[in-house]
Parts: structure tokens; C-alpha cells; sequence
């Protein structure tokens, strides 16, 4: 593991060396504990809780499930990634503001999953959302300020159009 | 003054959907929690732990271990300086295990390394000799006294029963049961974790960690530490939920030896499996229940016997017992109780604090009990448990008189008011059937059954404990701080203190301090208890400063202090016209208070289980609309109708996450949730088997909230974190068995209990 | 331990003859799993991610689909495999979570050879072929021979698997699968149905219930011998349920912590004979 091994990643439009890594790290492990990006959580390490999710060439895929080495010429974007320094972006305006938050832990996966569902599909029926983050559990709300929140984000930027 | 057009937004005191102040930082990814902090010079912590239920350790060689490159300490029972053992009721479980092991997963050692990976090599290379024992897993056997004690406090960790009223009395009517309910995991998301940071001069350390009760931890680890508690600082770290997993010691107080031992600072952070382990879970019981009623379904009496496994160490299972069987009558009226209860030990995985606390077990059999009377006296289900219905003045099977505001019956008639959802369609997307993405069912295959749970839950601690909550106020120059050690799991304390502050001391802006063990202890995030006792040792902080700041602006303006009133951020003279803005009035001003809120006192339940053993309750009223599949013994919860007893609500964004998601987890005991066992080993510790609810298996949730102020409280408001996941589980149950036309007596309910 | 990462196949079955101890990842659902569960600590990986032919669906011959190992389920699920062959697609889509069938492919599901993969079925009931190449040399193989027992199978070890043939059938055809929660769940049972209209035949094949995927031949020949199975047939209730008991006995399940014996085989002939009925409403 200390085979000082060294590659480089492409994370929120940024090249990122990994210096020393032990080579089977996850990108979830990379991202959290070697390039500084904490936001993506990790709760299961087997792809069944969705908090790790990341975006990886526009795809939403769980960070635990990468190989972080095998991910060289990607481009990952993780929720610090979507995140704007000046305002919060609408969904998590909305995640906010409709209660979809208590702990939090579930909230930066699902935050990157449902950016990613309004991306392919502006105006998802309900059954679709709830298909679209049926990988991300969260333990505390049971769901329902979430489809709020999604809800809401989706008539919002039907108003802007 | 001239109009603004302006729509201003109300101020975030009681009342109001404040948000959370945490809230923006949780959906950016930026709040930390404790398994992203990090410490200079950092090292890692790992446990080993028994792969059997039940052994003798012959011999620990932690040699090879120490030798890997990487590797900075291996510590043992024999490295404990102080207690060696912990516990929250009674300390009888090990530190580390040194002679004998009796749960699959007991620690018995703990590494520091460079990196997580040279974690794992090294625990594998910690040999360890076992000589492996026949385990104790029934919980009978350990009752019946056939097993040689597992542990030299005995196999029955409690037995208590209940005798009210006319022991013999029976009536015409007569319905029983056994209801077996599995082992539910809490399963926060945020997996257990700390980070512990030993002083320089190595006499002390620094542990943020993740926990319901800091204060409660600290006197533990103080003890096994050898240390005393001013040499050591607890600070919460971001909290990834709790729901009662994080009542009982952890990883604490092994991160602490290794980081004193190594001295370095050391993060621990448990994997989801390790978790499964590495925390205790809701009991798994089994409860005989027999209702005597009359003709017109009105209960005569109760026999009930009650058995909690309680697993290897006691934890909170004597409360739970208590819990449990305090409960047996529901929210009904009885006067004739013969009730029996254990808490047991076994080699099983130990038990303790899961949201509900003995309350759920109990539920699941009086409603499921409730139900076989309304059959029986051919009553609807609404119908019996209003003929029933407890209210307040009523005496408990404890002879404790029901002194809570009890609206048992509006609860019913309201949730009972709210629409049915409109019957499954013809033409239907076969996703939201039973099945759901498996694609196994047409329209054709699924019945609608609908059910019904009330319920009762006792709210604080009971049994004489003297639980209060501190809190400190301190208003300078229009800004009030508030310091408290309540820990935030996500419940949204932190949302409701400055919500507080702002409607008593009339300020907009409010800090909170750091919450640590700086000031006196909270107690628990737990029993539904924070916002009534935290809550009112924050109203009472702020109340003192509030007299303080009109005791100086009254003599500031000569006028009589009494006659000042908080009107907005306004100090208003309420018999005059003076008016002076809170900032303006505090300008330049320190006012600080402390206020230590206490429960009335309870007392302990006597040998016959009578005796004012709980402070108050809340109720709640489920209704449940599910589709099945009767074929394939599938289901899906349709719509969750929900009207609870809250007292007031203080913020109604935070109460209706509360409802949702207490819902969501009651549905996971009612249809998938489970630890399973075999002869005392966990086979599903992981997010793969262990099923958790998502968004496709959510219900509808339409919930009214029943504001009836509640006096005994502080704010008014009482608990509502636990009534939501306690009766809704029944009331699944009753719409399947609805549905299907056949008993069911065991959650959760298995495809195969429906189909076979 | 190195990690290759290929963007040729040449590369990876190079690498992969040089380094026996290798081990090749796709989407890395399932082996990462065993990296973070520590069950494995593999030293070389070579990553197939980056090669794009491995991700291509083409249709060369004539009704039949190529599809290739390294296609995510996200894309399976859609066209052109929804209309050719959409018991595939239902399938993929019953796969884990969004976020998996993202990185998830047929070559993983064929590689780690679990009886509870969700796409195999299909496979079996359509006589799937499966493309193996090496260095120097490629076999197609049957599907039927390809899985000899749970997570087991004659791939060898230089052996990259390149693509999958399906025939496209003329007919009905569903998957459908028995989990304890409405989405992300492993399989209890499955089983995958396909109605050919041409050769007035049904074929069944069931996941979960035995070591290896269950093709019921028996099942498939007495249904043919007593039911007419061409386009617009009326298949009886009776005769429906006779064929779900039938399918239902060729399965040889076991308990486990997910299920019990007698709980998936009573699903699968409420699968079998459900399939049936929808194949011929």
C-alpha cells in the first residue's frame, strides 16, 4: 500500500493528483480522504444506500462502486462540484425549504441524484422521481419532504420558463 | 409611516416553519459530521471482534499484529486501567472481552494504524484461540433456568409483573394471541464514528463524538478511563441520525484507550456491517395476550406475559420490560390487568433503545388484540377502540392516573375523517403495485385491505430518574446565545432553541454555542424528551434573562419591571406607550442565566407493578390502506391516514418530518425490516439484506396534528419523535390481514407468512 | 498491486495473459463489494471501462442483437433492446439501484455467474451466446454451458467476455422477480419467459432457485405437447397454473437469510404461470 503510487483525477473540472494511495481505494475513500471533498458519504460500501453518489461522465453512479485508480480518464462531479460558492442551487433551495434535511447524511447523495434526474428528465412524473432516487435511503424523513422538495424545484423552474 | 410593498417574512419563533440552521450546509455537503473530521498527526482505529456467539478466549497473541509495518498499538481487556466493564442501567458489559465472548461481534480488540487497509491486516493478524460454547438463544431457556448462566449477574436481566384489579374476573368474550416481533435495526445512515485527541501531557483527551447524551458517555468512559471527567472534554460531532442506536457506548471508549495509548489522535469509523454489530437493537419479543371483554367489546381484563431477549448485556433492557408492559392495556381504558414480563439474557446480539422502547412490542399486540375483539363482537375497528378510548383522569394498570391531555378519541374520529385514497385504477403502472419494479403482479392479482393501530407512549424517563436538561442564555447587544449540550441526531433541536429564544426574548439573531460537556447535561436525544426538556431548560434560561432585561430597563426608565412585555423585538410597556427594540434595551449589556429544567418526579413500580412510574404520554391514531398480493405475499403501503397528539406544534415544517419519517420506519418493521438469526449469529448484516423502505416502498402520508396544549409542558408541546412508528406498524398488519382474510401474528411480515 | 487501465481490448487480454493473479473490472458492482468487504485483496486489476468496443449494441445479422459486455443496464433498459428484446430490458431495469444499472453490465453479470444475476434468466430462456476472446483466440459459447454452478462458469482465466447474442423473437416475452421491497433488492426468485410465435413454443428459465440459472425444459415440452403456443392462442387459467406447478418443480431452491425453500418455489409457479397468462392474453 505504500507502493507510492500516483495517478491523477478529473474532479469538479479540476485535475487532482492521488498521491500514496493504496490502490484498491475507493473513489469514495479518494475523494473524502485524500483529495479534501467530504460531501460524498459513505454508509454502506456496496451500492445500496446511494449516499456516496457521484456524477461520473454525466452518469450518477455510487463513488463506492469505483475503483478510484480505474476512474483516470473520467470526469467526476460530486455534490462540492455542484455546489456554487455565491447561492444555493435550486434543489437544494428546495431541500431546505421543504423540510427534505433532518440528519443530513443522505442528503449530499440525493442532492447529486435528483440534480441529475432534472437534468435528463425536466418534468418527471411522480412514479418516475421516486424511481429515479430509489437508490438513495434516508432513514429520517420517510421520503415525503423529499418529493416536496422535488416537487417544488420542478414547478419553480417551470415558473422561470 | 409609509406602506411597504414588501412582503416581509415572519419571524422564526414557535410556531413557524423555521428552517434549519444547519440546513444550507447539509445540502451542500460542507456540514461535518464526525466521520469527516481530522486531526494533524492522525491515526485509525479498528476493533476485532468475536466471530461466535458464545466462547471461552483461551489465549489473545496480538504479536504479529504489533509487527506489520504501520501498526502503532494493539490494546486488550488487559490495557483497560479503569472499569473494566460499562453499561447505561447496570455495567455488565466488557470493555473488551477477556475470558469469554457471548455475542457474535463482541470487541475484543482494537489496533491504531496508518491507514484503514493496515487496520485490516492487522486485526486479521491478531490471533485468537476460542474454545467454542453451545449458545444460549432462547429466550425461554433462559426463564426456565435449563442454561448454566451465560454471565455472573444471571440469564434474566428483569422480571416484573402487574396485578390490578380482580384477578379472576373473566367475561364474555375472550380473544388471545402470541405475537412474535423481529429484531429491527435503527440503521441511521451516518455509521458510527469519533475522533479522539489526547492532550500533550497525555493526563487527558479531547473525543467528538457522535451520540445521543455526552454527558452520559462521559461518566462511563471517565470510569474505564481511570480518568477523571474534568481530564476529559466531550464535543458532539455531526450526528448522521440516531434513533436510539447511539444511547449505549460504542467505539468510545476504545478510541479514546487507543489515541492515550498511541498518543496520537485516533478516528474510528465503523463500517455498515461493523455497525450491525458494533450497536444494540430493538428486542426482539414475544407477548401472550388475552382481552376479556363484554358483549359490546368494552375490555374486562388483560392477561399478558411479555418476553424481551434482551441479548448479552442488559443496556436499557429493564426500562424497555417496563416500557413494554406499563403499555399492555394501550391507549383503552382497563381496570383488571394480570401481566408478567421478562427481560432475559441470551448469546443473541444485546438490545436496548430503538425509537418506540418497548412501546412498539407492546402495540403490535393490544391493537392486533383490539382487532380479534371487534371480530369477535362484531364492532368495526374504529368503533371498538372509541368504546374504549382512554381519557384523561383514567386510572392505568399501574394506578397511575392519566394526567396527560389523553385525545384518544379525537385522534381516531380525525384520522378516521380523512379521505380513503381513490381505489386502484383499471389501468394502473404496474411499478406502484406490490412488487413494484420486480414487475410481478397485474391489476388483476392485488386486494386492498385497510387497517387500524392507536396508540399510547409514555414520554421522559420513568421509574424515578431524575432526568432534567441545562441550558444557558446569554443576550448581548440584541443577540442571543444559547449553550446546551443536547445532541442534534437530526430531530431539529437546533432548529427549535433559537425558535425559542426569539419568542421569549424578542431577538432575531441567535448563536448557538458548541455543544459539549461545558455545561451541565441534557440527557438523552431520546423517549421523545428533548424539546420538553431541553426545550424548557432553554424557555426557562431565556425567561431569566427576559426578567433580568426588563429589571434593567425598568430601572433604566423608572417604570415597574412587571409591566414590560416582549411585543415583537419590541420591550413594550403594556400599560403605557414605551417601547424600546430588544437590541436597543440590551445595548451594551451582558445577561447571562442557566436553568436546569426537572420532570415532575416518578417513582419505581412496587412489587405488584403499581406505582406513578411514568411522567407523561402523547397518542396517536394509524390508518393504513395497502395493496397485496395475495399469491406472492407481496405489499405495498398505499397511504399512511395519521391524526397524533402533539400539544402544540412549534414548527410545522420539522413535525410533519417527524410524522413522515417515524412512519416510514414503523413500515419497515411491519413488512421488511429484520435482523435474522441462527443459533445466535447475525446472517444479514448488511444494507443488501437487511431491506430498509425506499422512496417506492413510501406511502402517502396525510397527517393532521391535534393541538390540544398540553399544561405539565413546558411549551405546551409535547414528545412526537416516537408515536409516529408505533402504532403504524399494527395498522399495516391489520390492512394485510384486511386484505387477506387471515391472522398474522408476527412482524415483520415475510412474503410467505401472507402466501403460505 | 497495479491497475491497467485498457482502452483496447488487445491491452486488457495482454495484460490479463501476463498477470495470472488478475482480476478485470467493469463496473465494479460486485467486485468492489468484495474489496470493501475485504474478502478479496486482489494486486493487479485491469479495468475494461475505457474500452468502447466492449460498449457497443449492434444488430450485424439479422434478428440478432449484439450486445456488448460493458453496456450498462441504464442503456439496456432502453432502445434498441426495449423493443428487440424487452425482457431484457424489464430485467436491467430491476437491477439494484439507478446508480447501479449505471455502471452495471452483462459482463459483470456473466462474470461473477450468481444465480440471483437479474439478466441471466433472460439469457437462458433465449439461448443466449456468449463471446469469450483471449489474446489469441475467441469461442462463443452457449449460456447453457457458460454457468456450471453458483458464481461459476468456464470462462478461463485470460478470457475476456466481449458480447452476448440474443436472438429476436417473435412473441411475448417478460421477466419478472420476487423481492422483499418494491426496488432495489436483490432476487428471490425470478424467473424470465419468452413466448416464439414461429416455432409455436414457450421457453422459461428461473434465477434464484437453484445453483445455476433453471432452464425448465420438461415444463417447456409438456406445455407444447398439450397447448397450442401459436400467435393469438387462448391459454386456459387451469392449464396456466398446471404450468406454473410444473416450472415450479424443475426449481430446486434452498432457505436462506433472504427466503425459504418453500417460498420460492411456490413463487415460481405463480411467476411461471402469471408469465404464461400475459404471454397469451
Amino acid at each position: 500500500m505504500s507502493a507510492n503510487e500516483f495517478y491523477s483525477l478529473q474532479v469538479n473540472g479540476k485535475n487532482m493528483p492521488v498521491q500514496d494511495s493504496w490502490i484498491g481505494e475507493s473513489l469514495l475513500y479518494v475523494l473524502r480522504e485524500r483529495l479534501g471533498l467530504p460531501g460524498t458519504k459513505g454508509a454502506c460500501e456496496q451500492g445500496e444506500c446511494g449516499s456516496c453518489t457521484v456524477l461520473m461522465d454525466g452518469d450518477a453512479v455510487c463513488a463506492c462502486l469505483v475503483m478510484a485508480a480505474t476512474a483516470v480518464n473520467s470526469e467526476i462531479t460530486t455534490v462540492e462540484g455542484i455546489t456554487s460558492e455565491s447561492a444555493l442551487t435550486d434543489v437544494q433551495q428546495s431541500f431546505v425549504e421543504e423540510g427534505a434535511v433532518q440528519c443530513g447524511f443522505c442528503t449530499p447523495g440525493l442532492i447529486v441524484a435528483v440534480h441529475h434526474l432534472l437534468e435528463k428528465n425536466p418534468s418527471p412524473s411522480e412514479l418516475e422521481v421516486k424511481e429515479a432516487i430509489s437508490g438513495n435511503i434516508c432513514r429520517c424523513t420517510g421520503y415525503g419532504r423529499v418529493f416536496a422538495a422535488v416537487e417544488a424545484t420542478i414547478r419553480s423552474r417551470n415558473e422561470v420558463k | 409611516m409609509a406602506k411597504s410593498s414588501t412582503v416581509t417574512k415572519p419571524r422564526d419563533i414557535l410556531g413557524n416553519s423555521a428552517l434549519r440552521p444547519d440546513g444550507a450546509h447539509k445540502v451542500q455537503g460542507s456540514f461535518e459530521f464526525t466521520s469527516d473530521m481530522h486531526a494533524e498527526n492522525m491515526l485509525w482505529g479498528a476493533t476485532l471482534r468475536s466471530p461466535h456467539p458464545y466462547a471461552n478466549i483461551i489465549s489473545i497473541d496480538t504479536s504479529a499484529a504489533l509487527a506489520l509495518s504501520g501498526v502503532h498499538c494493539v490494546i486488550t481487556a488487559d490495557d483497560v486501567p479503569g472499569k473494566p466493564t460499562y453499561g447505561l442501567i447496570s455495567s455488565d458489559q466488557p470493555v473488551f472481552a477477556k475470558n469469554v465472548v457471548r455475542y457474535m461481534g463482541e470487541p475484543v480488540a482494537a489496533v491504531a494504524a496508518d491507514h484503514p487497509e493496515t487496520c485490516r491486516r492487522a486485526l486479521a493478524l491478531i490471533k485468537v484461540v476460542y474454545e467454542v460454547l453451545t449458545p444460549l438463544t432462547n429466550p425461554e431457556d433462559a426463564i426456565a433456568g435449563s442454561f448454566d448462566p451465560i454471565h455472573p449477574d444471571g440469564n434474566i436481566i428483569r422480571h416484573q409483573r402487574i396485578l390490578r384489579g380482580d384477578q379472576s374476573i373473566s367475561a364474555e368474550v375472550v380473544v388471545e394471541g402470541e405475537y412474535i416481533i423481529g429484531m429491527q435495526d435503527q440503521a441511521f445512515l451516518g455509521l458510527e464514528a469519533a475522533l479522539a485527541i489526547p492532550d500533550s501531557d497525555g493526563q487527558g483527551l479531547h473525543l467528538h463524538v457522535a451520540t445521543q447524551w455526552l454527558h452520559e458517555d462521559l461518566t462511563q468512559i471517565s470510569a474505564c478511563l481511570n480518568l477523571p471527567a474534568e481530564k476529559i472534554r466531550l464535543t458532539l460531532g455531526g450526528v448522521g441520525g440516531a434513533f436510539g442506536a447511539r444511547e449505549d457506548i460504542s467505539l468510545q471508549v476504545h478510541c479514546c484507550l487507543l489515541a492515550l495509548k498511541a498518543g496520537r489522535p485516533i478516528k474510528m469509523q465503523y463500517s455498515r456491517e461493523e455497525s450491525f454489530f458494533g450497536h444494540v437493537h430493538r428486542h426482539p419479543a414475544t407477548i401472550f395476550m388475552r382481552h376479556h371483554a363484554d358483549t359490546n367489546g368494552k375490555i374486562v381484563k388483560i392477561d399478558a406475559r411479555f418476553v424481551f431477549d434482551g441479548g448479552a448485556y442488559t443496556s436499557t433492557s429493564p426500562a424497555v420490560l417496563i416500557n413494554g408492559i406499563t403499555h399492555t392495556q394501550g391507549p383503552y381504558k382497563c381496570v383488571n390487568a394480570t401481566v408478567d414480563g421478562y427481560a432475559v439474557r441470551t448469546n443473541n446480539p444485546p438490545c436496548g433503545a430503538m425509537r418506540g422502547f418497548g412501546v412498539v412490542q407492546a402495540c403490535f399486540a393490544h391493537e392486533s388484540q383490539m382487532d380479534k375483539i371487534a371480530a369477535a363482537v362484531g364492532k368495526s375497528p374504529v368503533d371498538i377502540r372509541l368504546i374504549n378510548a382512554m381519557v384523561t383522569g383514567d386510572p392505568l394498570i399501574t394506578g397511575q392516573i392519566m394526567e396527560s391531555v389523553a385525545p384518544v378519541s379525537r385522534c381516531i374520529t380525525e384520522t378516521n375523517a380523512i379521505p380513503l385514497p381513490a381505489p386502484l385504477g383499471e389501468t394502473v403502472n404496474e411499478l406502484s403495485l406490490p412488487g413494484g419494479s420486480g414487475l410481478t403482479a397485474s391489476r388483476s392479482n392485488i386486494v386492498r385491505g385497510i387497517g387500524w393501530g392507536v396508540s399510547m407512549k409514555n414520554l421522559m424517563y420513568s421509574e424515578g430518574f431524575d432526568d432534567y436538561a441545562t441550558a444557558r442564555c446569554t443576550l448581548k447587544d440584541g443577540i442571543a446565545s444559547l449553550k446546551f449540550a443536547t445532541s442534534e441526531v437530526g430531530q431539529g433541536f437546533v432548529t427549535l432553541a433559537p425558535q425559542i429564544a426569539r419568542s421569549v426574548l424578542g431577538v432575531d439573531e441567535v448563536i448557538l454555542e458548541p455543544i459539549d460537556t461545558h455545561i451541565g447535561s441534557a440527557g438523552s436525544t431520546s423517549a421523545s424528551r428533548q424539546t420538553w426538556m431541553s426545550g424548557g431548560a432553554v424557555d426557562g434560561a431565556c425567561r431569566l434573562v427576559r426578567e433580568r432585561l426588563f429589571h434593567h430597563v425598568g430601572k433604566q426608565h423608572s417604570i415597574d419591571p412587571l409591566r414590560l412585555i416582549i411585543d415583537g423585538t419590541d420591550v413594550v410597556d403594556q400599560v403605557g406607550s414605551f417601547r424600546i427594540s430588544v437590541a436597543e434595551a440590551s445595548d451594551g449589556i451582558e445577561i447571562s442565566e442557566t436553568f436546569e429544567h426537572h420532570h415532575r418526579a416518578t417513582e419505581e413500580l412496587d412489587e405488584n407493578g403499581q406505582g406513578n412510574c411514568h411522567t407523561a404520554f402523547a397518542f396517536v391514531a394509524h390508518r393504513a390502506v395497502v395493496d397485496v398480493d395475495p399469491e406472492l405475499g407481496l405489499v405495498k403501503v398505499v397511504q399512511i391516514a395519521t391524526a397524533q397528539d402533539v400539544g402544540r406544534v412549534l414548527n410545522p415544517l420539522s413535525a410533519i418530518g417527524q410524522l413522515e419519517g417515524g412512519i416510514a420506519q414503523g413500515l419497515g418493521l411491519a413488512v421488511m425490516e429484520e435482523i435474522v438469526m441462527k443459533d445466535g449469529k447475525v446472517r444479514n448484516p448488511s444494507f443488501t439484506d437487511y431491506l430498509l423502505p425506499t422512496a417506492l416502498d413510501a406511502p402517502d402520508v396525510v397527517a393532521v396534528m391535534i393541538e390540544e396544549y398540553e399544561p405539565q409542558a413546558p411549551l405546551g408541546a409535547k414528545g412526537i419523535g416516537e408515536p409516529p412508528c408505533i402504532s403504524v406498524t399494527p395498522a399495516i398488519v391489520a390492512a394485510i390481514r384486511n386484505a387477506i382474510g387471515k391472522d398474522i401474528e408476527r412482524i415483520p411480515v415475510r412474503p410467505q407468512d401472507i402466501c403460505l | 498491486m497495479t491497475v491497467i487501465v485498457a482502452k483496447e481490448l488487445a491491452t486488457a487480454l495482454a495484460a490479463l495473459r501476463e498477470h495470472e493473479d488478475a482480476r478485470v473490472i467493469q463496473g465494479g458492482t460486485d467486485l468492489m463489494v468484495e474489496i470493501n468487504f475485504n474478502h478479496v485483496k486482489p494486486t493487479t486489476i485491469i479495468s475494461l471501462r475505457d474500452i468502447a468496443s466492449l460498449r457497443t449494441i449492434r444488430q450485424e445479422v439479422r434478428g440478432l442483437l449484439s450486445i456488448g459486455s460493458g453496456v450498462p443496464y441504464s442503456i439496456i433498459e432502453g432502445e434498441p433492446v426495449l423493443s428487440a428484446i424487452p425482457a431484457l430490458a424489464q430485467a436491467a431495469r430491476t437491477v439494484g439501484s439507478p446508480q447501479i444499472r449505471a455502471a452495471g453490465s452483462l459482463g459483470g453479470n456473466l462474470g461473477t455467474c450468481s444465480p440471483a444475476g437479474d439478466t441471466l434468466p433472460v439469457m437462458f430462456a433465449l439461448d443466449a451466446m456468449i463471446h469469450l476472446s483471449t489474446v489469441d483466440s475467441t469461442r462463443v459459447v452457449s449460456i447453457h454451458d457458460f454457468m456450471t454452478g453458483v458464481k461459476r462458469s468456464i470462462r478461463q482465466h485470460d478470457e475476456i467476455i466481449t458480447s452476448v447474442d440474443f436472438p429476436i423473437v417473435k412473441g411475448w416475452q417478460g421477466y419478472s422477480k420476487v423481492g422483499v421491497r418494491n426496488a432495489m433488492v436483490i432476487s428471490v426468485a425470478s424467473a424470465c419467459l419468452v413466448a416464439d410465435h414461429e416455432h409455436a413454443d414457450v421457453r422459461i428459465a428461473l434465477g434464484s432457485v437453484g445453483p445455476t440459472i433453471i432452464r425448465c425444459r420438461e415444463s417447456e415440452a409438456w406445455l407444447k405437447a398439450n397447448q397450442d403456443l401459436s400467435a393469438g392462442a387462448f391459454i386456459s387459467p387451469q392449464l396456466a397454473e398446471e404450468f406454473g406447478k410444473r416450472a415450479a418443480a424443475e426449481s430446486s431452491p434452498i432457505d436462506d437469510h433472504r427466503s425459504t425453500a418453500q417460498y420460492r418455489r411456490h413463487a415460481i409457479s405463480v411467476l411461471a404461470s402469471r408469465l404464461l397468462r400475459k404471454a397469451y392474453p
